[in-house]
């Protein structure tokens, strides 16, 4: 099998999946006690009210064809309007969610910068007191839930230190950009203990490896060792890690722009729960579950022309 | 003596506790000569050729003195010893797969050796490579270097290293069990590349080997190891055909030889140790079936005897 | 084992203990009434009165922590008690008679693992509206599939092996050699996994807490408190403080004994 097959049928499985995560989301809506009606409507609505919605949203259609209908407007982008916005639920989330892969982006690459270099230096003084500090600020790290984490640095760096706006997004790339950057550690310090915890373990195992030896043997420099024996092994391991963890930065977005205010899909969620905003909710967890599948399509991309031993 | 290793040690500190792998090592290899390592799994053999090389980790404390040229490699800073390894000591291990950087080129592995120990620029290493493939039998080299190790077949990988391994023209080339791994019929093929290639090249090899066959095929000199130390040296003839040490003539005695039809084949009782403390007598004693009183509480020293050496009390009264 | 390795597992069982003990007995260690006002002493500053400060009501922070304990502790065996129940059952169930089964809930666990854990959770906390017991519901029909995945791979593990087949040839029925031999094997790793999701519960229980979709006030959560007092996280700050401390204690807790219990017994991560 060549790259070229198997990157089509990489790009083949990814359609099933659309259509299961279709399922699950429908099912969850249909099956679960809630009533959409009541939820959208309180208790105290009129019969006739109810009716019309009830037509409205399909619900008086037997299963099946709900959720074709379902499927069809996911399909050409009708997700219904959003209750609270009143506007086209697609129309909703396609102004908030650059802001929420812009947050995500840009934590994946304070993560992965913070990362690297300090699991090159735990796995390099393994046992020693670089490596324990580390592990340690790490483990303590994991413990610490996103929203605190985000409150410790709201507290330090925006209201005691004024360096960063307390909050919201600002107007402009640069100002975008200022607004997200303690949102952006916030999420990168969790993710950056996964991804080091990972990584050091990786390069661990690859400097014992025969060909770090034999590489050595060479009497090539130590930093080449290091940078393309050690590190493009231990990458190729940690790849598949971030594309993994894309959905826990997701999740911890919507607690980050929680707390900062930050206006992108996360906050959207949260404000949709107390709105009682039923459709935005259930295409929220639609687009979020596709965006992962399409994570895990890049990830696997990526990790093939990482390694040449996948697809050859 | 181009390489002069004098009372290697190596210790090991392991989980379980400190381990001597090597003890008190004394080796010599000339411009241009074939010398053989040879003894049983465990017996320190291969950890010589790394300490030679200055390759073992942290958890190994290495003392003694390696004399290459007449410089210690073992108290030389980094950079010099970087020069030297790949440079002027190429390495060949034993096991192709896993001593082969399984993500990167065959092609950039044979051209990292080539940037580190030449001024050629990449038109001229490219081609260096080229020469290189065709010298070890790789054929189609162009297509070769863009592949990875996983592509090659076990004894085609075995020549991609020696490849890398004699990239810069070492003047001595240390190999580690390099035929071990591979087919029976291959391993022929991969010994004569080593010799003709060593003729053309006017390189001297250390070869560290289980086999006393590969041994006669193509050393000049053989040094028997036994637990971390050398039992006795000399040219493979001699040692073959007047072994002067006990261990010597019942690794011999053990090994199917072109009469093996008419004498039986006798197996050495026990197993080799594994030394949580350098042995007080004779390593090989407990074995050992033309064991002294002495031999159990006395270490024998490596006596010289014109051009060979043996540290054995039961034959050196022979 | 040396010391050096059992040090972390020993302090993650004191701070467990300590935990357990404020949350068996709150009023023992709480050095004042949690619930008190004191109008003298609104919004005060760590003090030897109030070690960790007090609240825009006066109550003492650290009173408040300790009692809220309770919760807490309650959120990490409940959030983790449902997935472990439903996935070990299925998991074993899947991981011993493979075939279409093992086949839908390979696809379904991939299917799974595409929705953002705390994403999916959150959707079904609204559709069933917020407070603990609906999150304990959510998190066990998200969670389970972790567990199942893990007893799952330790039953084909398991099954693969001579006592196994040697139950079989005896005649032993294949309950018996499923829950006498192969369940107690597979069991330990899955035990060692809950003690770790103990700290992910607790995180994801005060989050939930602080957005307002888990615990409900009045009732004492560490999230809860922290929301309660966000609004003056810039004058004062010291109200998230004893909570905040809290939860990451615990949270290390856990995971310290899991990462402990795991290397003592051998288990694979």
């Amino acid at each position: 099998m060549n790259r070229g097959t198997w990157l089509l049928g990489r790009l083949a499985q990814i359609v099933p999946t659309f259509v299961l995560i279709g399922l699950l989301t429908f099912v969850l809506a249909r099956l679960l006690p809630g009533d959409p009606i009541s939820a959208v409507l309180g208790d105290h609505a009129s019969d006739a009210t109810v009716a019309r919605l009830t037509a409205q949203m399909g619900l008086d259609q037997p299963i099946p064809i709900q959720f074709l209908h379902f499927m069809q407007g996911v399909m050409s982008g009708h997700l219904g309007d959003s209750i609270a916005y009143r506007i086209p639920v697609t129309q909703l989330i396609g102004e908030r969610l650059p802001v929420t892969l812009a947050l995500t982006a840009m934590s994946m690459v304070i993560a992965v910068a913070l990362a690297i270099p300090l699991a090159f230096i735990a796995a390099i003084e393994a046992d020693r007191w670089p490596d324990l500090l580390i592990r340690g600020v790490f483990q303590v790290g994991l413990s610490t839930p996103i929203f605190y984490v985000a409150l410790l640095l709201l507290t330090v760096f925006a209201a005691w230190l004024g360096l960063f706006p307390v909050g919201g997004y600002g107007d402009g790339m640069m100002e975008h950009l200022w607004h997200l950057f303690l949102p952006a550690c916030t999420l990168a310090f969790s993710f950056a203990a996964v991804l080091m915890r990972s990584l050091r373990g990786a390069i661990l195992a690859v400097l014992t490896a025969e060909f770090v030896d034999f590489a050595r043997s060479k009497g090539i420099r130590r930093r080449i060792i290091l940078m393309r024996h050690v590190l493009r092994n231990a990458l190729i391991a940690t790849v598949s890690l971030i594309g993994l963890n894309v959905g826990s930065l997701l999740g911890g977005a919507v607690i980050t722009e929680s707390v900062f205010a930050v206006p992108g899909v996360g906050r959207l969620m949260v404000d949709s729960i107390f709105a009682r905003d039923y459709p935005v909710i259930q295409a929220l967890t639609l687009a979020l579950a596709v965006l992962v599948s399409l994570a895990f399509l890049i990830t696997d991309i990526v990790q093939m022309t990482l390694d040449p031993r996948v697809a050859r | 003596m181009s390489l002069e290793v004098e009372n290697l040690r190596v210790l090991f500190d392991t989980p379980r506790g400190k381990v001597w792998a090597v003890d008190g090592v004394d080796l010599t290899v000339g411009p241009g000569e074939v010398v053989g390592l040879v003894g049983e799994s465990g017996s320190g053999k291969s950890v010589t050729l790394r300490a030679i090389a200055k390759l073992l980790h942290a958890h190994a404390t290495t003392t003694g003195r390696v004399s290459w040229r007449g410089r210690d490699l073992l108290t030389m800073p980094e950079p010099e010893l970087e020069a030297i390894r790949g440079g002027q000591i190429g390495m060949v291990f034993q096991e192709p797969m896993a001593a082969l950087n399984p993500v990167l080129s065959i092609g950039l592995q044979i051209d990292e050796v080539l940037v580190a120990h030449t001024d050629l620029d990449a038109k001229a290493r490219r081609a260096r490579a080229l020469e290189l493939l065709d010298h070890v039998g790789i054929a189609a080299g162009a297509t070769r270097l863009g592949q990875y190790a996983h592509e090659f077949s076990g004894g085609m990988r075995q020549r991609a290293m020696i490849a890398i391994a004699l990239a810069a023209n070492p003047a001595l080339l240390l190999a580690d069990e390099p035929t071990t791994a591979l087919d029976v019929t291959i391993q022929d093929q991969i010994l004569r590349l080593l010799l003709r290639l060593k003729d053309e090249l006017g390189m001297a090899l250390l070869l560290v080997t289980h086999d006393l066959g590969v041994v006669a095929q193509t050393c000049d000199r053989v040094a028997v190891m036994y637990a971390g130390r050398i039992c006795e040296t000399g040219t493979v003839r001699d040692v073959f055909r007047h072994p002067h040490h006990a261990y010597t003539a019942a690794l011999l005695q053990a090994m199917p030889s072109d009469q093996a039809s008419t004498t039986r084949l006798v197996p050495i009782p026990g197993m080799a140790p594994r030394l949580s403390h350098p042995a007080e007598g004779c390593a090989f004693a407990p074995r050992c079936a033309e064991v002294l009183d002495r031999c159990t509480t006395e270490r024998p020293a490596l006596i010289t005897q014109g051009s060979r050496t043996a540290a054995c009390f039961a034959r050196a009264t022979q | 084992m040396g010391l050096r390795t059992k040090l972390p597992l020993i302090l993650g069982c004191v701070l467990l203990g300590v935990m357990i003990a404020f949350a068996v007995a709150p009023d023992v260690f709480s050095p004042m009434d949690p619930l008190a006002f004191d109008y003298d002493a609104l919004l005060a500053p760590p003090s030897a009165a109030h070690w960790f400060g007090t609240d825009q009501f006066g109550r003492d922070m650290l009173s408040r922590t300790i009692s809220a304990s309770r919760i807490d502790l309650q959120i990490a065996i409940f959030a983790m008690a449902g997935p472990l129940l439903i996935g070990s059952l299925i998991g074993l169930l899947v991981g011993w008679f493979g075939g279409v089964a093992d086949a839908v809930f390979g696809r379904l666990a991939d299917l799974v693992v595409t929705f953002p854990f705390l994403v999916l959770v959150i959707a079904i906390v609204a559709v069933l509206g917020p407070g603990l017991i609906n999150m304990y519901i959510a998190v066990a029909l998200v969670g389970w599939v972790v567990y199942a995945k893990l007893m799952r791979g330790e039953v084909r593990v398991q099954r693969s092996l001579d006592y196994v087949a040697a139950g079989r040839v005896l005649g032993y029925s294949t309950s018996r050699v499923l829950f006498r031999h192969v369940l107690p094997n597979a069991v330990r790793s899955v035990l060692v996994y809950a003690v770790t999701d103990m700290a992910l519960a607790i995180l994801l229980g005060s989050s939930l807490g602080y957005l307002g979709l888990g615990a409900q006030p009045p009732e004492a959560e560490w999230g809860v408190l922290i929301a309660d007092g966000k609004n003056f996280f810039d004058t004062a700050p010291w109200i998230s403080l004893a909570p905040g401390v809290a939860i990451v204690a615990a949270g290390l807790g856990f995971s310290l004994v899991g990462d402990g219990l795991a290397s003592l017994l051998d288990v694979k991560r």
